[in-house]
């Protein structure tokens, strides 16, 4: 008896959950259904986002869009999978760094003659190069952040160290000896740092904030094969890790390994006097900061090149696939119309990358440092190996590695040059013959 | 006897350290659930939350379709577990008592086949439920889980079914029972404790698997709760600790509830007493 019952409530779970295929572009009034798959995570991102889709299908009964939500994890897998199979959602949203396989791949549409010249003229070439592979141009970028300093207010006020500016900002020599002046960790005995480096990701950071100084360290040929040089320009941002954390004691050997979140609780209990994180983490720290506590927004220093950052945005595409193409475009230029753009960029905690957008005023704020952000945008570039085939080999299997040794002081920089160029040109050369 | 006691003092302690190193992180969730957003940066985390709060369920429930995937996953890994033990605990039985080379080829296929990675048979897998229109739909999540299930659940039948005295069977056939009803009566019954530890392992599978579902279903209202759960991550890691900590709580309920309840069921010494040797 009970073993019928059991049987009986095994039958009617699995009626409940019978099959229902999803649409394949048109609705049954004739219209067109467009899939948007967004990867929106914090609460305020996604209430915009899905606000936006809702004002675009009151304004166009002919062309609906269902909001679909993805997640940054395993998104290559999932979209990957999704290409192959043809059921990729008609626009899709990612980062610049990891379209290249697709654009490469034929999986995405070429957008040059599908976006309006308003939103082409709106975002700078220095962005639409992160979205440019080969001849083609394989997403719209949007949102990015830059690399900034969020550093303890009140412990910086009573050191009397200046504060930089966007204007005037920290020399990579300055920064180190306002570090050690703020901080000597357990070398002062009192366990306090100047600087905690989250570098869980050591290799984009650090390529990264060296575009400030010059470093480009992959360089193409005239051949058009690409190889790595690692130069005195590329020197500058590691050594400067390197030494806070193995010379002066400045900066905590123990956050080396850990991720931006993970670096927070330190902050707010008065550990370390500075944190590098992205723009966006500033979400976090307005959420868990204890009542009271001081902080503020400091742009990275500057090197022999200024300011200048490698970011990869994050992009809104097409897929090849779609038999909607004209639409999702119209859909992305009605997503990122400056207003809009400002919305998300706002839900986001980020920097938009259009002109547009740039100048409204609720991104020049001074609160929580947005006037800070905002004036860093036009220094930020594609981020170096973004363009690299072989770079997501060369990083997991040579550079991760020893960047990791040679911050925690077990390499030298003679090694990590021979690695990063011998190992590294090696790995390189296996995509380029 | 000193020895025994301190021996057995030792097997305790052991079982005592295993027992905490299993439970700290579901007891640090659990409070990392309650915890307001500012006691979840604090440099000297507490056990106990000084200000506890609902806030980060009632964020969870507002920003996620929680229930609908919780239905979801409860549906595919129900189902997964039921279909799987069916098919697996006759082909278990054949396997176990006909020893010809072909079941010996089959068994040792079935542990190979557990090295497969998913990513290796996602694609063609993808493409064979599209073409049975099965994408997007918990039916074709279930087929998949049974697939990826049955090698192990086979498995591990085997084993229980070869513990079965074939005595037992042939007391019955000469009381005059038929194939079937040997099966029924006097198999099956014994094998329960391994049926439900098999089912137990299929259900939990299907419960925590991520990357299918992540894969087939594309509509929210079809997807799993270890697809949502991920809605609260952000790039590179980044997380909304409360409402994540909070969710993921509930998402563990149900497999301690299904445990707690079948765990007795797994209890060895069924045959004690059922041979005289």
């Amino acid at each position: 008896m009970r073993t019928k019952r059991l049987v009986a409530m095994v039958v009617a779970l699995l009626l409940t959950g019978s099959a229902c295929t999803g649409g394949d572009g048109d609705s049954q009034d004739g219209g067109i259904t467009l899939r948007f798959q967004s990867l929106a995570w914090q609460e305020e991102s996604i209430d915009v986002n899905k606000e936006l889709v809702k004002e675009w299908n009151a304004a166009h009964p002919d062309v609906k869009v269902e909001y679909v939500q993805g997640s940054w994890d395993s998104v290559h897998d999932q979209l990957l999978t999704s290409f192959e199979g043809g059921e990729a959602p008609d626009i899709i949203h990612d980062a610049s760094d990891d379209l290249a396989d697709f654009a490469y791949g034929g999986y995405l549409a070429d957008l040059r003659d599908l976006l309006p010249e308003r939103l082409k003229s709106d975002i700078p070439q220095r962005s639409w190069e992160t979205v440019t592979f080969g001849d083609g141009v394989y997403g719209v970028p949007f949102l990015q952040e830059p690399r900034v300093l969020i550093a303890n207010a009140e412990w910086l006020r009573e050191s009397g160290v200046r504060i930089p500016t966007p204007e005037k900002p920290w020399s990579w020599d300055e920064f180190r000896a306002i570090t050690d002046e703020l901080g000597g960790g357990d070398e002062d005995g009192d366990g306090k740092y100047g600087v905690a480096w989250p570098l869980k990701e050591p290799v984009s950071a650090t390529l990264n904030l060296s575009l400030s100084t010059g470093g480009q360290l992959f360089h193409r040929g005239s051949d058009g094969k690409v190889r790595i040089r690692f130069g005195a320009g590329d020197e500058v941002v590691p050594r400067t890790i390197h030494d806070q954390v193995n010379t002066d004691g400045s900066a905590s050997s123990s956050t080396l390994g850990s991720g931006g979140s993970d670096t927070l609780p330190g902050f707010f209990g008065g550990k370390y006097a500075m944190v590098p994180l992205g723009f966006s983490f500033r979400q976090q720290i307005v959420q868990q900061a204890p009542k009271g506590f001081e902080w503020q927004v400091l742009p990275a220093p500057a090197g022999a090149d200024g300011l200048t950052q490698g970011v990869s945005p994050q992009t809104l595409s097409v897929a090849e696939d779609s038999p909607h193409k004209e639409e999702a475009a119209a859909f992305i230029d009605f997503l990122l119309q400056p207003r809009n753009m400002v919305r998300l960029a706002l839900g986001d905690w980020m920097l938009p990358t259009g002109t547009g957008a740039l100048r409204d005023p609720a991104l020049r704020v001074e609160e929580d440092g947005w006037a800070i952000g905002t004036a860093l945008a036009r220094y930020l570039r594609s981020a170096p190996a973004q363009s690299v085939r072989g770079y997501p080999e060369w990083k997991d299997k040579v550079a991760t590695p020893a960047f990791q040794e040679y911050y925690s002081g077990a390499i030298g920089l003679g090694e990590l040059r021979e690695r990063l160029v011998g190992d590294g040109n090696l790995v390189l050369a296996r995509y380029q013959r | 006897m000193k020895t025994r006691k301190s021996a057995r003092a030792g097997q305790y302690l052991a079982l005592l350290a295993y027992l905490v190193f299993l439970a700290f992180p579901f007891l640090w969730l659990i409070s990392t659930a309650f915890k307001p957003p500012r006691e979840l940066g604090s440099l000297h985390p507490t056990w106990i939350p000084k200000d506890p709060t609902l806030a980060n369920f009632r964020q969870a429930f507002d920003e996620q379709p929680l229930l609908d995937a919780a239905l979801n996953s409860l549906i595919a890994a129900v189902g997964a577990a039921v279909i799987a033990v069916l098919i697996a605990t006759p082909m278990a039985y054949v396997m176990a008592r006909h020893r010809t080379r072909l079941a010996r080829a089959a068994t040792g296929w079935v542990v190979v086949s557990q090295a497969f990675p998913f990513v290796l048979v996602i694609i063609p897998l993808f493409l064979v439920l599209k073409n049975l229109r099965l994408i997007n739909s918990v039916p074709g999540l279930i087929m998949v889980y049974v697939v990826w299930a049955l090698p192990f659940a086979l498995w591990m039948l085997v084993g229980y079914v070869r513990a079965v005295p074939t005595e037992l069977e042939e007391a019955a056939a000469v009381d005059g029972a038929g194939k079937l009803r040997t099966l029924v009566s006097i198999t099956a019954p014994l094998l329960a404790p391994g049926i439900v530890a098999t089912a137990l392992f299929a259900f939990i599978s299907a419960w925590n698997e991520f990357f299918f579902a992540l894969v087939l279903l594309k509509t929210p209202e079809k997807q799993t709760l270890p697809v949502v759960l991920t809605h609260f991550l952000g790039a590179e890691g980044v997380a909304d600790l409360g409402p994540l900590a909070a969710a993921a709580f509930l998402a563990t309920l149900p497999s301690l509830v299904v445990f707690a309840i079948i765990q007795k069921r797994i209890t060895g010494g069924m045959l004690a007493g059922a041979v005289k040797s």
